[in-house]
């Protein structure tokens, strides 16, 4: 170091940056470094240059921005010294990556480098392209990788061989140019190379099948061997750990002999017993020995059938299992969820000690105990692991109960061997983690329940009893107040009871507790206040005595900050009060059982929630989506009918999204009125909801279309069936058509559909290439509008590709251009592209249509670009 | 393979950082934050293993100093675990008797042994005694 050169020393300035008492004096240190740094640089002395670089290194360390030191870096692999290419090598692993653009003016250096005369060079260069290298790197200096792989030190094969096997990573197709150089190095001696060659060997064969081939054919044995002396060989203190000679080689031995074993019979046999002998000969009482029994353990267990070589893998597992160690019991469970394969009743013996593991403190064993106990269930043992891990729900950690209760979830509903048990075992569940439970499983649960008419009775009573103790669970209270709705009347008449049951008392007035509690409880999220609400309309039939209650508790949802809940008290309101003998209608009957094949797969493929599936006669149409069989009331509550156009502009949330639904999943957005496309499935919707029938002609969910409904067709909906004579009317384009409908009030004035003088087709643009035609059609009721079909004909005998059409209209005129049918136009007007305009037109009457328009499109590979003006519309467009 | 190693203090201060997978800048120090998270909270009779992301994260803590490596979740944690060691007994040979401090000070030399030690995220040597050889060579030529 030049003393007297401006700047600090490295050591001086890491004791600056050190000395620093905050955050502040220490970026002021760091950008005054930095100043000089950049000083030096644009200096470019040399001298200086490797000790800015490790400067800016440890800048670099602290997470400072460094990039105007990259190409100091390649200035100093480029400088002859060994000392400034170390650095320089050093500070390119350190602040580039294989993606910079720099690294490529790199490569060059690294060339020289690895053909350089100093084997230190060379080691330098090799390390750096093992570190870094990117694809294009590796094709450009794979030659001079595979040539040193045969170097004389051995110090630089090692190097090699690990660079190759990144090479290989990188750029697969080079494997086999490695494949020889590769078995060279597993007859080394030298533990270094031979292990790096191991590595280089297990890499080819995992990413070349050939090379596999090779390798088992030619080196199987001589792997064997080597294994097999290491094991054997006397002390040696180098490579000695805790009595193991050298058990990082060991390890990648037996890793590469379990790629050669796996699926092939003959390598398998020749290698059992030097497996049986590690297996039975490592000393097992310190971590590098156990790290080599679980590498053998595994080889065993991949490699193909020798069945006593199981049997000790099994055992040593079990001794694993049962060490005191816990890293040690980490693996054996890891292990263990391979076993299960091959020996599920050997694994099945240590369920308890996995058992206890569920329990451990540490989060890393109790999570891979927990998926192996997941593994282990059978319709056996189910019922008790089911209670041993409901149990343990109990007194778990909160962060861990959600992992736990979704895997308690799965078993109970993959393996549960009765209704009744499923259902008691999924109440337990939800009243002791069912703020963590998924949608999809308690939705399923209600499936169940729905299916189970026998149970419909324990049922309610049960989950009557849960939530008065476990009110804050969201997905109980949910459970809860849904099969209270239902089933109200075998809750408070003790209807259905089973052997195993004590009676209770609850009167309706009880039951009606449970629901107000959870509409108005302030945590309650709004998909449980709307299950309430809808829970609330059914029981006013179920218990007409308290109905007035229960419309109180509807009323006070009026004043709701969620306007969907506003909208549906008002409903319920009315449908409460007008029509007193509601209870008899189909309106608040019993949802129909639920169709579990139906749920299942939809829960498997999760498909958009298109229209309800019902377990009711359906005709199936042909987009997939199910239309039930019309039922008048359905009709009735269900305006997604197949009349209602979805006009994405309107500004009603999901206010229409099926009555009876309480899909408030995604409406919790709808303070913002966006109305994102709703592609989350939302089960409920099905479940609750009595039959949408989607819009045939739309592909999108229906619960888009509902949601966003504007009622701007007519669709005649059956009033009669609410025993109210209105008739028959039509709902015009408001966001309150609904109300009007519900409450046969204003019945607003029938706006048929006039669809106003028919206007002739025109010509609009003719060359000698291409036709354009327009025809013409109103909107009913809006004769501002027109609807223009423009129709592209093409006259010339060459297809045109990349087809644009453009137009623009005098500013009292606006234009919405649909997209086009297609941009290829066949040729010789064999076919065409239509395009749909819609133009307003604001001084109507007075003033008539007019627009230019410009064509483009490719011909031949040429663009062409034809203009027209069209003033021959018809009058009074 | 050793998708990157990371030597930190116990107040997450960085001591080194290697990488052999490209990651981005931002994403580097995030990773950092959240492995330091993860290992220094966790109590002494635990696993030496904890799940990060899709890999995972095998650590070892010596006095004050964390050294975490990240590998593929089919490797061999007991073998990483052995590697932590042998690594800082060569930290310990050269320095003799390594402290923090020194791997401050010489935080270029801790990224030469690494390099001697561990090459493109596999085992290079096993010999502690080749790497201190191999170290001393190097200094020489300085």
């Amino acid at each position: 170091m030049n003393p007297f050169s401006s700047g600090t020393r490295l050591r001086d300035m890491i004791r600056a940056i050190r000395a620093c008492k905050t955050a502040a004096e220490e970026r002021a240190v760091v950008r005054k470094e930095c100043a000089d740094i950049r000083a030096l640089i644009n200096e470019d002395d040399p001298h200086d240059r490797h000790r800015n670089l490790a400067k800016l290194m440890f800048i670099h360390m602290l997470g400072y921005p460094t990039h105007f030191g990259q190409m100091e870096c390649l200035k100093l692999i480029a400088s002859p010294g060994f000392p400034e290419k170390r650095i320089g090598y050093l500070g390119l692993m350190l602040l580039l990556d294989e993606r910079q653009e720099v690294l490529m003016l790199v490569t060059n250096s690294l060339k020289q480098d690895l053909n350089h005369s100093n084997q230190y060079v060379v080691g330098l260069a090799l390390c750096a392209l093992g570190n870094i290298c990117s694809a294009e790197m590796a094709r450009d200096l794979a030659p001079e990788v595979e040539r040193l792989i045969q170097f004389r030190d051995p110090n630089i094969r090692k190097k090699a061989a690990l660079c190759s096997t990144r090479i290989v990573r990188k750029v697969p197709d080079l494997a086999e140019n490695f494949v020889n150089a590769a078995a060279s190095l597993l007859k080394e001696k030298h533990h270094g190379v031979l292990i790096t060659g191991v590595q280089l060997c297990y890499e080819l064969c995992t990413i070349n099948d050939e090379a596999l081939e090779y390798f088992r054919t030619k080196c199987t044995e001589g792997l064997i061997k080597t294994l097999r002396d290491m094991t054997n060989s006397a002390y040696q203190p180098e490579y000695d750990v805790a009595g193991i000679t050298d058990p990082f080689l060991h390890i990648r031995l037996l890793r590469l002999l379990r790629v050669l074993g796996q699926g092939d019979a003959d390598a398998s046999d020749l290698m059992t017993d030097i497996l049986a002998q590690v297996a039975t000969k490592t000393e097992s009482n310190k971590n590098a020995g156990n790290a080599v029994l679980y590498e053998c353990v595994e080889t065993i267990m991949a490699i193909e059938d020798t069945n006593s070589l199981r049997v000790l893998a099994i055992n040593i597992l079990g001794r694993f299992l049962s060490n005191r160690d816990n890293n040690i019991r980490y693996v054996a469970l890891n292990m263990l969820m391979k076993a299960i394969t091959f020996d599920d009743q050997a694994v099945q013996r240590h369920r308890v000690t996995i058992l206890e593991c569920v329990k451990d403190p540490d989060a890393s064993i109790r999570k891979r105990a927990l998926e192996l106990v997941t593994l282990l269930v059978n319709e056996n043992n189910v019922t008790q692991l089911t209670k041993e891990l409901i149990d343990y729900l109990e007194i778990s950690d909160e962060d861990f109960k959600e992992d736990l209760s979704a895997k308690i979830c799965f078993i109970v509903e993959k393996f549960s061997p009765e209704k009744l048990w499923y259902i008691d075992q999924m109440l337990k569940v939800l009243c002791e983690a069912g703020k963590f439970v998924k949608d999809d499983v308690w939705h399923a649960l209600i499936v169940v329940i729905s299916n189970a008419s026998e149970l419909h009775g324990y049922t309610v009573r049960a989950l009557y009893k849960a939530v008065l103790t476990y009110s804050e669970q969201e997905t109980l209270v949910r459970v809860a107040v849904w099969c209270i709705g239902e089933y109200g009347d075998l809750l408070v008449n003790n209807v259905g009871m089973l052997g195993i049951e004590d009676p209770i008392t609850v009167t309706e007035s009880d039951a009606v507790d449970v629901i107000e509690e959870a509409i108005t409880r302030h945590n309650s999220d709004s998909t449980t206040k709307a299950m309430a609400l809808v829970a609330l309309l059914k029981l006013s039939s179920r218990f007409p005595s308290i109905s007035e209650r229960i419309k109180d508790i509807i009323v006070k949802q009026k004043g709701s900050l969620l306007l969907e809940m506003q909208q549906r008290a008002i409903e319920y309101n009315s449908i409460v009060d007008r029509h007193k003998d509601i209870r008899w209608s189909s309106l608040v009957d019993r949802m129909p059982v639920l169709d579990e094949a139906t749920f299942n797969v939809r829960r498997a493929g999760s498909f958009p929630a298109s229209a309800s599936t019902m377990a009711k006669p359906s005709v199936s149409l042909p987009n997939g989506v199910e239309k039930p069989v019309v039922a008048p009331l359905v009709d009735l509550l269900d305006l997604g009918s197949d009349d209602i156009l979805a006009t994405p502009s309107s500004s009603g949330p999901d206010f229409l999204q099926d009555l009876l639904g309480v899909d408030l999943g995604a409406s919790s957005s709808q303070h913002g009125a966006t109305l994102a496309p709703k592609t989350g499935t939302d089960l409920l919707m099905d479940i609750l909801s009595i039959g949408t029938p989607s819009p045939a002609q739309n592909s999108t969910s229906s619960v888009d279309l509902l949601s966003t409904a504007d009622v701007n067709s007519n669709p005649s909906i059956a009033l009669d069936t609410l025993s109210s004579p209105a008739p028959p009317h039509v709902a015009t384009t408001s966001s309150n058509g609904m109300f009007d409908l519900l409450d046969g009030l204003s019945p607003s004035p029938s706006k048929e559909a006039t669809n106003g003088p028919a206007y002739p087709p025109i010509v609009a643009y003719e060359s000698s290439s291409l036709k354009i035609e327009f025809t013409f059609s109103k909107a009913p009721g809006n004769l501002q509008t027109t609807n223009v079909q423009a129709t592209f004909i093409n006259l010339s005998p060459n297809t045109f590709t990349d087809f644009i059409f453009q137009a623009a209209v005098p500013k009292f005129l606006q234009l919405h251009l649909d997209p086009a049918s297609s941009n290829t136009l066949p040729a010789s007007s064999n076919g065409a592209i239509t395009q749909n305009l819609r133009v307003t037109n604001s001084q109507h009457g007075k003033k008539s249509l007019v627009m230019r328009m410009r064509i483009g499109y490719k011909l031949n590979g040429k663009d062409v670009l034809e203009e027209g003006q069209v003033s021959n519309f018809p009058r009074g467009l | 393979m050793i998708r990157f190693i990371l030597l930190q203090n116990r107040q997450g201060k960085t001591r080194l950082a290697k990488y052999y997978v490209p990651l981005e800048e931002s994403e580097k120090h995030k990773v950092e934050y959240e492995v330091h998270r993860l290992v220094v909270n966790r109590d002494a009779k635990f696993t030496n293993f904890v799940e990060f992301r899709t890999h995972k994260v095998i650590y070892r803590r010596y006095a004050g100093l964390f050294f975490s490596v990240c590998v593929d979740i089919t490797d061999n944690e007991l073998a990483y675990l052995e590697s932590i060691h042998l690594f800082v007994e060569i930290l310990d040979h050269f320095f003799s008797n390594v402290c923090e401090l020194d791997l401050v000070f010489n935080f270029h030399k801790v990224y030469l042994i690494l390099d001697e030690f561990i090459l493109a995220g596999e085992l290079q040597e096993t010999s502690k005694r080749a790497i201190i050889e191999r170290m001393s060579e190097l200094e020489k030529l300085q």
